[in-house]
């Protein structure tokens, strides 16, 4: 069960399902275990190539970390062939994984300032290990703000983790469609960031979800004066090798799944800005 | 209102009008308070007042025949509350209720419009306040057309 060597590894290894949880009617969690060797360890932000036996592979960021354990914890909604086969998944079940790929979260460099976590559906999934760590080490970072944006209150990922984190960070949550008993905020997520206590020039943001809406948050965030390389955005693009071999995931000058998938908004804002690139 | 992204708000906005003028703006509000559920306006009716919310959520809906009001939006601390006011026919497009205890200012639409009528170095950036306000609540209505968090809008670029 000892890690393999630090270099992420080109072909699957076996993992395990070991625990399965429904988010919400097409959301997952799976919690695996390595069936022999492991992965080097995952940082949060990065992603794995997970494979479905006789279905495909797909990019999926890691949703939690076990400290100092080797399992691996993704969540997933199916939207295509292959995360639909993932989230049919039971415990038990057995996939190929391969990673870690990419640059995760620099959560280090907002020590001392403010932390500011934006996250649209199920762009909640890779900011999680992130608030976990932040949460982890309150002296090490200001006040610590979650605004979730999400379709309907059903969509919610985490519901009870985030009622949890509440105690220690201010949590603000808004979805687009509200149920009859819904009594949180409605609208898009952007419209919670008017209601901040943090200074724009002394918060670090970290931000994903549907690419307008961090395109929203990210220029609002910078026009409010927030340095643009104090806004880290996770992009998607079309992973396959993850490794930056194929180019599918390029992104002007960029493969994001070896140089991202998070880059600062000063990098992302000028490629972003032009179509179909 | 200590927040930082205070600028954006209407709140803001107003407070980085000249001392002199916002002075007598402010004379034209009072304090008010609503109990969580209290209405404050009911769409089709005359729209006589406008606030701006200190504490507290109020949801602006729409009245859907045979079911309970649909909520479109909720309001907080350092939001507009109510822009029909403004333009003619002068009547509330919806309808709003205090989420919360809600704390406010309410101005009298009327003589605001005649202060601003008098004196256009206040009308004006008043106008554009309550003009990006609309603007924007037009561009957060447009976006949530789009869907992104449905199956559709959250799939990878084909």
């Amino acid at each position: 069960m000892n890690p393999a060597a630090a270099r992420p590894s080109s072909r699957p290894f076996p993992y395990r399902v070991v625990r399965r949880a429904r988010e919400t009617a097409d959301v997952a969690t799976f919690e695996l275990s390595p069936v022999g060797d492991a992965l080097p360890p995952f940082r949060p932000g990065q992603f794995a190539m997970v494979y479905a036996f006789g279905v495909g592979e797909i990019p999926v960021s890691v949703s939690g970390l076990d400290d100092g354990e080797p399992t691996l914890v993704h969540t997933v909604r199916a939207v295509g062939a292959v995360s639909r086969a993932l989230y049919g998944l039971r415990v038990g079940d057995t996939v190929g994984v391969r990673g870690p790929y990419g640059v995760g979260w620099d959560l280090a460099s907002a020590a001392g300032l403010d932390v500011l976590v934006v996250a649209g559906g199920i762009g909640l999934a890779p900011l999680r290990p992130l608030i976990l760590d932040g949460l982890a080490q309150p002296g090490r970072y200001g006040r610590l703000t979650v605004l979730i944006g999400a379709r309907t209150p059903s969509d919610l990922l985490y519901r009870a983790q985030t009622r949890a984190w509440g105690a220690e960070a201010h949590i603000d949550v808004t979805v687009d469609h509200p149920e009859p008993d819904w009594r949180g905020d409605v609208g898009v997520v952007t419209r919670l960031l008017s209601r901040g206590t943090w200074s724009p020039s002394r918060v670090c943001a970290f931000v994903c979800g549907p690419e307008p809406m961090i395109h929203a948050v990210a220029g609002e965030l910078v026009r409010a004066g927030t340095p643009p390389h104090r806004v880290q955005v996770s992009l998607e693009r079309n992973m396959r090798c993850g490794e930056g071999f194929c180019g599918h995931c390029q992104l002007g000058s960029v493969l994001l799944c070896r140089d991202g998938p998070v880059t600062d908004w000063g990098r992302a804002e000028p490629l972003l800005a032009v179509k179909e690139l | 209102m200590d927040t930082g992204m205070g600028p954006r708000t209407v709140a803001g906005r107003l407070e980085a009008l000249p001392d002199e003028q916002y002075d007598r703006l402010m004379g034209l509000a009072r304090e008010v308070s609503f109990p969580a559920g209290a209405r404050l306006f009911e769409e089709h009716r005359a729209a006589n007042q406008f606030w701006i919310i200190k504490t507290g959520s109020v949801a602006l809906d729409l009245h859907v025949p045979g079911c309970r009001a649909a909520v479109i939006e909720t309001l907080g601390p350092g939001d507009l509350v109510g822009w029909s006011w403004l333009f003619p026919p002068r009547q509330w497009h919806m309808g709003a209720e205090a989420r919360s205890t809600v704390r406010a200012r309410e101005f009298d639409a009327e003589a605001v419009r005649r202060l601003c009528g008098r004196d256009p170095a206040l009308g004006y950036p008043l106008v554009l306040a309550v003009a990006e306000v609309i603007g924007h609540r037009l561009e957060c209505a447009r976006t949530r057309l789009l869907d992104l968090y449905g199956p559709y809008g959250s799939e990878p670029p084909r």
